[in-house]
């Protein structure tokens, strides 16, 4: 463990001494170097994004998930005026990163309807990503073009022993397809790419190790995408799931920085699943990005209670509130750092992309 | 703009303007506005470089540029991010539509880890840009051929890198940059990994013309102190160098002329 915190670039190896047991009476030191590595390479900043639900409609029956097609929960899918209100809203907060998630329904969001809703909030929004169902490379094509730049797809859990009972139905019980479905959003072309493991489904440390050689792989692979990891902790939601095995405040911050040594470049995304008294602790040492004033339920910014939320959220912080408290901590809080420039001669109207 | 006695007078000309100050500086990675704008001032830099993607037109309250004196300094937008050619090209017109001075400090950067510059991409994007009328600062890698390629295109400098972006390890392509501040006839920036004010100076004593600084700056415990001594490091290193470094002449030229018995 030692060696593995003094050694100028940590290898594979050092990062599994770092997740052992016993590298957490270290974490201070671990801690202490996760955060000049991200000053390093990142800088004193932390982006800001917001989730946009288009749909919680789903036809699979993951056991955590309030989504699950078997709970009988309010649904609902909003329509490209409603999307365009919720859009607002969140773009007068401040955002300029948004994130269009959706439930797995092909029928109510079909991955048109996900293109033309990009193309509508293009004007407003600078970055969009998108965290839907796995499409194939044609699908994530038809995304890229229209000039949504990130997609969001996580594993869940790398076991697939445990993967198969806690996704029992629907498309997503197919864990190869979910696995591929990082590199076919590559082979799109996407210029971000998020991956991640759902924490409590299993030991962390098999996922830490499982998420570190994906992440590895895919940055090897696609060397023109920026890899990002996530590590969200299970929450509560409808159908009352309980983990089996849950992670530790100081597991979680040691598998995050023990990440960050080996993986300087990845970004590192911190949802408001977690408490504001953890992520303001953790923001300073190695998050990237962070979401701020969350729903997520389909409609939740403009008309609250008007279907099922996912999940809980633990930080109910204001955008605001939360970027006053990233200054507070000596980070600047970043909302835009992306520019419709980059594919549009005419940046400006959200028309026709080229390249 | 704070100048120094010695070499007063040496001043660094870019396009058709002049220049005091020898040190660039960059914008991202601060804690604040406030703490970039008070390191800007007090590394005493008349250029500043800005991402166009952290510009926000629609939003004043969160926008880089409002906290950046455009009187003060000349803002250098640069292309960071753009991938392609066409993207850094776009991303240029965009800056002058929107009422910019048409000076680029052009970024081709496939590679989202190290941030390394793609050398194909930046010469076609640089032919187009100065064709345009632009002023072109090319960001490039250590390559001699490279920057003698786009001095012929009509580039305003060419802009090396010491070691990749944000990485602090200082001038680890010291052979190539010698190459290219030789073979030169356009200023020579040393860009990118500058980690400390010895860095900067290094840079200047091999006769670099200026140097950016970004990270190592904003990154620091107190940025405006480490922007003041980045400052001084910069002209410790350009005195030394207009002085006449005794180890830097290239033709070894002995106190005591070896010649001076030859009469005619």
């Amino acid at each position: 463990m030692r060696d593995a915190l003094a050694s100028p670039r940590v290898e594979f190896d050092d990062f599994l001494s770092l997740i052992s047991p016993e590298s957490i009476n270290h974490l201070e030191e671990l801690a202490a170097r996760a955060q000049r590595l991200t000053r390093e390479r990142f800088g004193r900043v932390v982006t800001l994004y917001a989730p946009l639900y288009v749909s919680n409609h789903c036809s699979n029956s993951c056991v955590y998930c309030g989504f699950n097609v078997e709970n009988r929960i309010q649904r609902r899918t909003l329509d490209q005026r409603e999307i365009e209100a919720e859009a607002r809203s969140l773009w007068e907060q401040g955002f300029r990163h948004l994130l269009l998630v959706s439930g797995e329904s092909r029928k109510e969001v079909p991955v048109e309807m996900l293109a033309q809703t990009a193309k509508n909030l293009h004007s407003l929004f600078p970055s969009l990503s998108v965290e839907v169902y796995p499409l194939d490379v044609d699908g994530y094509k038809s995304l890229v073009d229209v000039g949504v730049e990130g997609l969001t797809i996580y594993q869940e859990t790398y076991d697939p022993v445990i993967y198969a009972k806690v996704h029992p139905g629907g498309p997503k019980s197919d864990y190869q397809r979910r696995l591929r479905a990082p590199e076919q959003g590559g082979e799109a072309g996407f210029r971000r790419i998020g991956i991640g493991a759902l924490l409590g489904l299993t030991d962390w440390r098999y996922e830490a190790v499982c998420l570190a050689l994906h992440a590895m792989w895919l940055q090897k692979t696609f060397w023109r995408t920026h890899i990002s990891i996530s590590v969200p902790r299970l929450r509560e939601a409808a159908g009352g799931f309980a983990p089996a095995h849950p992670v530790s405040d100081r597991e979680l911050v040691q598998m995050i920085c023990a990440l960050r040594l080996l993986l300087p470049d990845a970004g590192v995304v911190l949802s408001t699943r977690e408490s504001a008294t953890f992520r303001d602790g953790l923001a300073p040492i190695a998050v990237t990005m962070m979401s701020a004033g969350s729903c997520t339920e389909p409609g939740g910014y403009t008309e609250p209670g008007s279907a099922e939320e996912q999940f809980s959220i633990e930080d109910s912080r204001t955008p605001a509130e939360v970027a006053l408290m990233l200054e507070r901590l000596g980070l600047e809080p970043v909302w835009k750092d992306w520019d419709v420039g980059y594919l549009q001669d005419d940046g400006r109207d959200g028309g026709e992309v080229q390249g | 703009m704070k100048q120094n006695n010695t070499t007063k007078g040496d001043s660094l000309i870019i396009g058709s303007r002049k220049f005091t100050s020898r040190l660039m500086v960059g914008t991202g990675k601060f804690s604040s506005s406030q703490t970039m704008a008070d390191a800007i001032a007090a590394s005493g830099a008349e250029i500043v470089t800005v991402a166009l993607r952290r510009v926000d037109l629609t939003n004043p309250d969160h926008d880089i540029l409002s906290a950046i004196d455009p009187e003060k300094y000349l803002i250098l937008p640069n292309t960071s991010g753009a991938r392609d050619a066409d993207e850094a090209v776009r991303l240029a017109r965009l800056a002058k539509a929107s009422g910019m001075e048409p000076w680029i400090k052009l970024e081709v950067t496939p590679d989202p880890r190290y941030l390394l510059p793609d050398p194909v991409e930046t010469l076609i994007a640089a032919e187009i840009l100065v064709k345009e009328g632009f002023t072109v600062l090319p960001y490039i890698n250590a390559d001699p051929i490279l920057a003698k390629r786009l001095e012929e295109i009509g580039t305003a400098t060419v802009m090396p890198l010491g070691s990749p972006i944000g990485t602090n390890r200082g001038i680890i392509t010291r052979a190539a940059i010698e190459i290219i501040i030789e073979q030169a006839n356009i200023p020579v920036v040393v860009d990118a990994g500058l980690g400390a004010p010895s860095h900067a100076a290094e840079a200047m004593e091999l006769g670099a013309d200026a140097v950016l600084v970004n990270t190592a700056m904003a990154v620091a415990d107190d940025p405006v102190m480490m922007a003041r001594a980045f400052a001084k490091g910069v002209e410790a290193g350009r005195e030394a160098y207009v002085a006449g470094l005794a180890s830097s002449s290239r033709v070894a030229s002995a106190s005591s002329p070896l010649t001076g018995f030859l009469r005619d």
